[in-house]
């Protein structure tokens, strides 16, 4: 093969330099683009984060200490949630794949089917069924209960995650199993597995990128958001998100958002690529 | 009993899952308009979105949104992958990658965040007043649609017959002509999917559009935003349900025929 | 699968071609649209009569006003937000412009001082004449003879609270301390702005609002972070829904949208407290930065118009400082049969004490601002948040540890 490439590249010789300006102008709108609207942000967030208005200051990183509640709050939920996903998800997208073909089709559908209803009107719709005068609550006092308070919560954050992201976990899982060739499970059968073996030493393994990349798709939107906790926590929960919204509606408070923006991205792309590590896959995220 | 278990689990998640948008589904029949008691059965709220024009102003501009920046990002990233598919130094190669993949992997905050810095600083240099609107819109939607479609469009590449190309050169083509003869065909469910993938993204996107928005170009989900922080109008939960039972109206009839047409092909997969 | 999206995908672009296409047909538009000129209206959320329940929609009345009057299509676009300090950060981050915006007393105060606001030009306000001398000249204490605001509606603050919740005969009843009861903590809820936030802490204090010391700010914080414990959360508008469905007991608002709520909800009670409270007057305003300011001042006029302002008072249950309001018979009437003292309540308040808030000097805008990050980051950690997190990062690491001697098992068995 290397040789027959080999072969071919001498043969192009000539005409790889008549061919090489298309294909070298094809990349370049792109490169502009991205030059200038992923890098240039990026910078900007750097120099905000790094200036003041006397010039240029650690400060603003140094004062983040006050922050850091909100960063173990934020991280800490952010893990729960997607612990919880992930043991919700996978049995979920394990007992959707061995479905039959045709049922497997609806229930992805199904699965589906609540990304298409806005977000926002899903977590408000959230909200306004577990308020403490809210549908549930009315409920379980009809039929003699005590009431819950979960809008306001910490529980009502974690579960808004959960409720509003389950799907992002499920379906690279779900992606991942289906394509398993069936031929590795009978096999282990035939070995003498028993199907919990099967499970644990063939599938969960052979599943394992599905598993990162839906970690990856849980967490970073579950460490960043504000419109959950600010619905569900009903204002009183802070999370980094919270935060960084809130910094950013005030001029003059950009460059403390810039310095919070720029250490959770670091902290994101560091664990990221930690998960990265574990999965095979090259490009990293299934979707 | 495995099997019964499995579906009971099943049923017990979708069920959990779905229980806000029944609710959401049922309320907005609801006359009274309230989201704790149902006083009685009406099209009040319908009828009131088909007169809402904000409400429908907001819809339109999101689809505008959508189909131009999912074609934005698709022509740009089809050509990056045509590109990036003859680049020689690897390293490069994947230096483009990974920094075109940072909108996917950042928070979307962080994203909107660094949009709106950018613009603000030009809106200061060209003293404009009114910068923001639909086209700080298109360009951050664009942005963060380029790795989506990349990711769709570039795998077809690598997957392409370089002979096929070759061929069609020596048969007298130019590279030029050879590409959108020989292989831009091939590529095309990729660059499809794309697309959709990035219609979607689009349409559903919220947290940028936050920071790089205006008054003057409102999308949907700014709409629903903009309410919630009152008291959402009913007829956005009519919306809802409406898009709702679209899709899965299209989605049953799909499956439909699909299965009569499986019986005929082999299924496939994709 | 790709049919299947790409049918999706057709199936809602039809849907949506055929609602624009609805909704175009529906829009009369004999001019070009290039013609229209559009008004940027910015407003507190709720605060101006928009149509529902059979009220005027004021701002189709007055695009309707327009063309008759002046033979223009004029377009007005109306949004909302729900605190003085959202507006002063969408208006001074020049991004955007707006044509009127709707800020209170001391932000009209502060978007004068820096600049923000055109001077008014009163020819095209002749409707000025309607407004109550009380409110204008000396008496708007926080622009002078009315130069850049026009009063709009005003109120003042004060405590609802559900009489299913909280028991009628609590001595807290009346006072600034029913906010900080324990009793009905998780019931509670507080202004999601820090002006108003700090204002409860500070009249409950006895602390001028408008003068307090430094030391007396961080008095005001260490009650607020005492409150924080109690509070069920911190919200702005979304206290309609809570309060109606029985979601809060207890809550400081403003006083005309009690009466909203209690359109709603019977339960409901409200006071103005002993120790002192909020006094407010919410003033339109042009932004220096308007490129339409004389349909802007055209639209003033408009609301301070009989028709638009009874619509508006009818529709907020804010006070009016309109003349043609304040006697007209039938909104009178209109306002005994929402609630019996209605109209008392919100007109008759001689003898409650209140003081109204003024434009802090910049370092106290930087303490209160600082105070404000100080309470909202806050957060305590509750102790099952970190067994749970103990766990999972144990977890983590024994899945970590057994992974890389499964590894290093394996590369030793091959060797």
């Amino acid at each position: 093969m290397a040789r027959f490439n080999e072969k071919k590249k001498n043969s192009a010789v000539k005409k790889a330099d008549s061919r090489s300006l298309f294909q070298r102008m094809a990349a370049a709108p792109h490169i502009v683009w991205m030059v200038m609207f992923i890098v240039a942000p990026m910078l900007f967030v750097v120099y905000f984060a790094f200036t003041d208005d006397n010039g240029f200051t650690f400060s603003n990183i140094a004062n983040l200490s006050r922050y850091s509640n909100v960063f173990i709050l934020s991280i800490a939920f952010a893990l729960i949630a997607t612990v919880i996903c992930l043991l919700i998800g996978y049995p979920l997208a394990y007992f959707m794949a061995k479905s039959k073909p045709k049922t497997r089709k609806i229930l992805l559908v199904l699965l589906m089917l609540p990304m298409w209803c806005n977000l926002l009107i899903r977590t408000y719709a959230l909200m306004a069924l577990l308020d403490n005068g809210g549908l549930l609550n009315s409920f379980l006092q009809k039929i003699g209960l005590n009431t819950l308070h979960i809008v306001g919560s910490d529980f009502g954050v974690i579960l808004g995650m959960v409720y509003d992201f389950l799907p992002y976990m499920v379906l690279p899982i779900f992606t991942t199993i289906s394509k398993i060739d069936k031929r590795y499970t009978e096999a282990a059968a035939d070995l003498g597995c028993s199907s919990w073996q099967t499970m644990t030493k063939v599938i969960f393994p052979l599943s394992v990128s599905g598993v990162i990349s839906g970690i990856t798709m849980v967490f970073v939107p579950s460490i960043s958001t504000f419109y959950i906790s600010q619905k569900l926590g009903a204002g009183k929960i802070d999370l980094i998100g919270d935060t960084i919204e809130r910094l950013f509606q005030t001029p003059t408070t950009y460059n403390v958002g810039a310095a919070i923006s720029l250490v959770m991205m670091i902290l994101i792309l560091i664990s990221v690529g930690i998960m990265n590590k574990f999965s095979d896959d090259e490009g990293g995220i299934i979707i | 009993m495995m099997k019964f278990l499995s579906k009971f689990y099943m049923v017990i998640v979708f069920a959990l899952l779905y229980a806000p948008i029944i609710v959401l589904v049922i309320f907005s029949f609801n006359d009274g308009g309230s989201l704790s008691e149902f006083s009685g059965f009406s099209f009040k709220w319908y009828a009131e979105l088909f007169e809402d024009e904000t409400a429908l102003n907001a819809l339109k501009n999101s689809l505008i949104l959508a189909i131009a920046s999912s074609l934005c990002a698709t022509v740009i990233a089809t050509f990056a992958a045509l590109g990036l598919h003859h680049m020689r130094k690897k390293y490069v190669k994947n230096a483009i990658k990974s920094v075109t993949n940072i909108p996917m992997v950042n928070p979307d905050i962080v994203t909107g965040v660094s949009m709106m810095l950018l613009f603000v600083a030009v809106a200061g240099i060209v003293k404009s007043k009114s910068f923001f609107g639909f086209w700080t819109m298109l360009i951050a939607h664009t942005t963060f649609n380029l790795p989506y479609v990349l990711l769709s469009v570039l795998p077809r590449f690598n997957q392409l017959d370089r002979s096929l190309s070759d061929a069609a050169m020596d048969l007298g083509c130019t590279p030029t002509k050879a590409f959108f003869k020989v292989e831009l065909p091939q590529i095309v469910p990729g660059i499809i999917s794309g697309v959709m993938l990035a219609f979607t993204m689009s349409l559903d996107d919220f947290v940028i559009s936050h920071f790089v928005s205006s008054p003057n170009f409102q999308t949907l989900p700014l709409y629903v935003y903009n309410q919630t922080a009152h008291n959402v109008k009913f007829s956005m939960y009519a919306l809802c349900a409406l898009i709702i039972a679209i899709i899965l109206a299209i989605l049953l009839v799909v499956n439909f025929t699909g299965s009569v047409n499986s019986k005929r092909k082999q299924p496939q997969r994709r | 699968m790709k049919k299947l999206i790409s049918l999706l995908i057709c199936g809602i672009l039809l849907f949506a071609s055929a609602i624009s296409l609805s909704s175009c047909s529906k829009e009369k538009q004999p001019a070009a649209k290039s013609d229209i000129k559009t008004l940027y209206v910015y407003n507190w959320g709720e605060y101006m009569s928009d149509g529902s329940d059979d009220s005027l929609d004021v701002n189709k009345a007055f695009e309707d006003w327009y063309y008759e009057e002046y033979g223009e299509h004029v377009n007005v676009n109306y949004s909302t937000y729900s605190s003085n300090e959202d507006l002063y950060a969408k208006i001074t981050s020049g991004a955007v412009v707006y044509d009127v915006i709707v800020p209170s007393d001391y932000m009209v105060q502060r978007l004068k001082d820096e600049g923000y606001l055109a001077p008014l030009n009163y020819e095209n306000i002749p409707n000025m004449e309607h407004i109550l001398p009380e409110f204008k000249g000396d008496n708007a204490y926080y622009d002078k003879n009315n130069v850049y605001s026009v009063p709009y509606l005003y109120g003042m603050v004060g405590i609802i609270y559900n009489t299913t919740m909280v028991d009628p005969n609590d001595p807290d009843i009346g006072s600034w301390s029913l906010m900080w009861d324990e009793d009905y903590k998780g019931n509670i809820l507080q202004f999601n702005n820090s002006r108003d936030a700090f204002g409860t802490a500070q009249y409950y204090l006895g602390i001028d609002v408008n003068t307090a010391t430094e030391a007396e700010w961080r008095q005001a914080l260490e009650l607020l972070k005492k409150q924080k414990n109690i509070v069920q959360g911190y919200v702005m508008d979304e206290i309609y829904n809570k309060m109606e469905n029985g979601s809060a007991a207890i809550a400081a608002y403003y006083a005309g949208d009690y009466l909203t709520m209690y359109e709603n909800n019977s339960d409901l009670e409200f006071y103005y407290p002993k120790e002192g409270t909020n006094f407010y007057v919410d003033a339109m305003c042009i932004p220096a930065a308007s490129e339409n300011k004389l349909i802007a001042e055209r639209y003033i006029n408009f609301m301070l118009s009989e028709e638009a302002a009874v619509a508006n008072a009818e529709y907020t249950y804010y006070a009016s400082p309109n003349e043609l309001v304040v006697n007209n018979e039938e909104y009178m009437e209109y306002m005994s049969e929402i609630k019996e003292d209605a109209y008392d309540k919100m007109y008759n308040t001689d003898g409650i004490k209140a003081t109204a808030y003024e434009n802090l000097t910049e370092d106290k805008l930087v303490t209160l601002n600082s105070l404000w990050e100080e309470l909202k980051s806050d957060v305590d950690i509750g102790i099952g948040i970190y067994i749970c997190c103990g766990v999972i990062i144990l977890g983590l690491i024994v899945l970590f540890a057994t992974y890389t001697v499964k590894k290093r098992m394996k590369k030793k068995m091959y060797e």
